[in-house]
This record gives structure tokens, C-alpha cells and sequence, in this order.
């Protein structure tokens, strides 16, 4: 399936695939009052739904190449915030950092014009429950 | 970064008059809040409460009528912003260093999602904040949230 469709909130933030890293998608977020938190700066909320849709595009993809039909569940979430979010277009890529059976850890940076210099950061775990029958965790 | 909108910046520092209910309207009507249609609920001492409404094109998943979780943390981000602005009788500029989203289960279909924050401690420099979201019962939450927030703007010297 073709990355370029999201999901709908991802969508409707405005957050696009723009390219590649490695394997890995690239996702972008122009920024937009849609985003803005203190004026003039991006919205920690914001980044992080970036941060996160970057996490699961990546898995995702890695998902289909292997063939497996999982649906991914969340488990949690950390963001550390580390440089504010200027009024500029944002970017995140993700990275599996473990893949198991049935969750995966996987870290995302995001960054603006630097890409050694990430604004923010997230660890994600993810839980991978077969598509059908009871999912529980 | 996240939850520090514009105004009451005029507010004298110590001065000890920041009210959720009424700064509220205010600060959720703009910018990434104000597009996710966030709505002030209700607050106390030290924590404030906020309510995600439903939206059709904020779903995590095309084929599951269920909130996604990015509209949640940032929920939680702002709830975190007032009732550290609350707890400490002030509004000033902050900035969220490290936020912790622990989901326990997804939120119900089509169903609104409600983000409690606590702040629990505030040093000169940081506040920590708690909470829970959940969609019409707390003791049945859709997530527990961790995080630390550091005052900006003036720095150390007068946080």
C-alpha cells in the first residue's frame, strides 16, 4: 500500500509523507496555525503527533515487507522536548529499535533545519495484536 | 513549547489571579488547541480539566471510529499548562520538557475524551504534572500522562 495515505488525524494536521531516510519514512508538517502553541512557536501536542505518526509509518511499512497483518495497538509514549519549534516546516523519522513478536520499541527524531539538531524526541512501544480475535495486550 | 498561548501577559508576576475558567475560553480559542475544538471542564487547587470533543477527522485509524492518541497528549499538554498556571496563581511562559503517555486501553467509538491534570510539585524551576484521560468514567482511564514542564521567559532568576 502506498504511504500516502496516514491516518485521518494525520491527514487532517496536515502531516505528509517527503521522503526517505534510510528506509524509513520522512514525514513533514508545514507549519500553520493548526499547529502554533505560544505564539510563533509549534505545539509540544503537535510535535508529538508527528513524532508518533512517523513511529507507526515506519512500523507499518516494515509490517507489509514482512508480510504480517498485525494491528498495531499502543502502549506508550515518551517525548522529550528539546529546542522550541520555530514557525518553519517540521520533519520525523523514525527507527526500529527492536522488533519482537509481539511489540516493537522504536525511537523518532524530529528536527527543522538541522537534521543533526532534533527539536524533539519519543521512545515508542508498540504492541502488535493479530488482526483478528481477542487483542488483549 | 506546546501549551503557552498568547495573552495575560500583562498579569502583574506575582500576582495571584490566574483563573482557569475565565483565561480558558481565552486560550483554547486559538492555534493548535483551538483547532482541535478543546473545551474547558472544570479545575481545583491545583489541577484543571479539559474535554477533546468527538471529530470524525481526528481518528487514529480509517476504519476505527476512536480518537487518536495525538489529539490526547496534546489535550493533556494543555490541561498540564493551566493546572500548572493554577497551582501556582500565575500565568508565565513554560515549556514541557518531557511528557509520558501510558495508553491502557483504546478510547470508546465515537466517544469524546476528557484529560484531568494534577501538578503535584513546582520547584523554582520545573513542575511536575499527573494526570489521567478517560471518556465518561476516571476510574476507567484511556491513559495515564507523566510530565515536566521548566518556566521560560524570565528563567531561573524570578521563576
Amino acid at each position: 500500500m502506498p504511504e500516502a495515505s496516514l491516518t485521518p488525524y494525520a491527514d487532517s494536521l496536515g502531516i505528509v509523507v517527503h521522503g526517505d531516510e534510510g528506509g524509513s519514512p520522512v514525514l513533514t508538517c508545514n507549519f500553520s496555525a493548526n499547529v502554533e502553541g505560544r505564539p510563533g512557536h509549534l505545539h509540544g501536542g503537535a510535535i508529538s503527533g508527528l513524532l508518533e505518526t512517523a513511529g507507526y509509518a515506519l512500523l507499518r511499512r516494515e509490517l507489509a515487507k514482512l508480510g504480517r497483518t498485525y494491528r498495531m495497538k499502543p502502549i506508550n509514549i515518551t517525548v522529550q522536548f528539546l529546542a522550541p519549534g520555530k514557525p518553519k516546516p517540521s520533519y520525523a523519522a523514525a527507527r526500529i529499535t527492536k522488533l519482537g513478536r509481539r511489540n516493537a520499541n522504536i525511537s523518532v527524531e524530529a528536527w527543522q533545519d538541522d537534521r543533526s539538531r532534533p527539536i524533539a524526541t519519543a521512545i515508542l512501544n508498540i504492541l502488535m495484536a493479530p488482526e483478528e480475535g481477542s487483542a488483549e495486550a | 513549547m506546546p501549551a503557552i498561548p498568547t495573552p495575560d501577559t500583562r498579569l502583574p508576576e506575582q500576582s495571584d489571579s490566574f483563573d482557569p475558567a475565565r483565561a480558558a475560553p481565552m486560550l483554547l480559542q486559538h492555534g493548535h488547541v483551538g483547532w482541535l475544538g478543546l473545551k474547558y471542564r472544570g479545575h481545583g487547587d491545583d489541577w484543571a480539566e479539559l474535554e477533546l470533543p468527538w471529530r470524525e477527522d481526528l481518528v487514529g485509524e480509517a476504519e476505527r471510529q476512536v480518537l487518536a492518541s495525538g489529539p490526547i497528549i496534546s489535550m493533556m499538554d494543555m490541561a498540564a499548562g493551566l493546572a500548572i498556571w493554577t497551582a501556582q496563581g500565575r500565568f508565565a511562559a513554560i515549556a514541557t520538557l518531557d511528557l509520558r503517555v501510558d495508553y491502557q486501553r483504546p478510547a470508546k467509538v465515537r466517544a469524546a475524551v476528557i484529560g484531568r491534570a494534577e501538578c503535584y510539585r513546582i520547584t523554582r524551576s520545573a513542575a511536575f504534572v499527573r494526570g489521567i484521560a478517560h471518556d465518561g468514567d476516571p476510574a476507567d482511564p484511556v491513559a495515564h500522562i507523566a510530565g515536566v514542564f521548566m518556566s521560560i521567559a524570565g528563567d531561573s532568576r524570578n521563576a
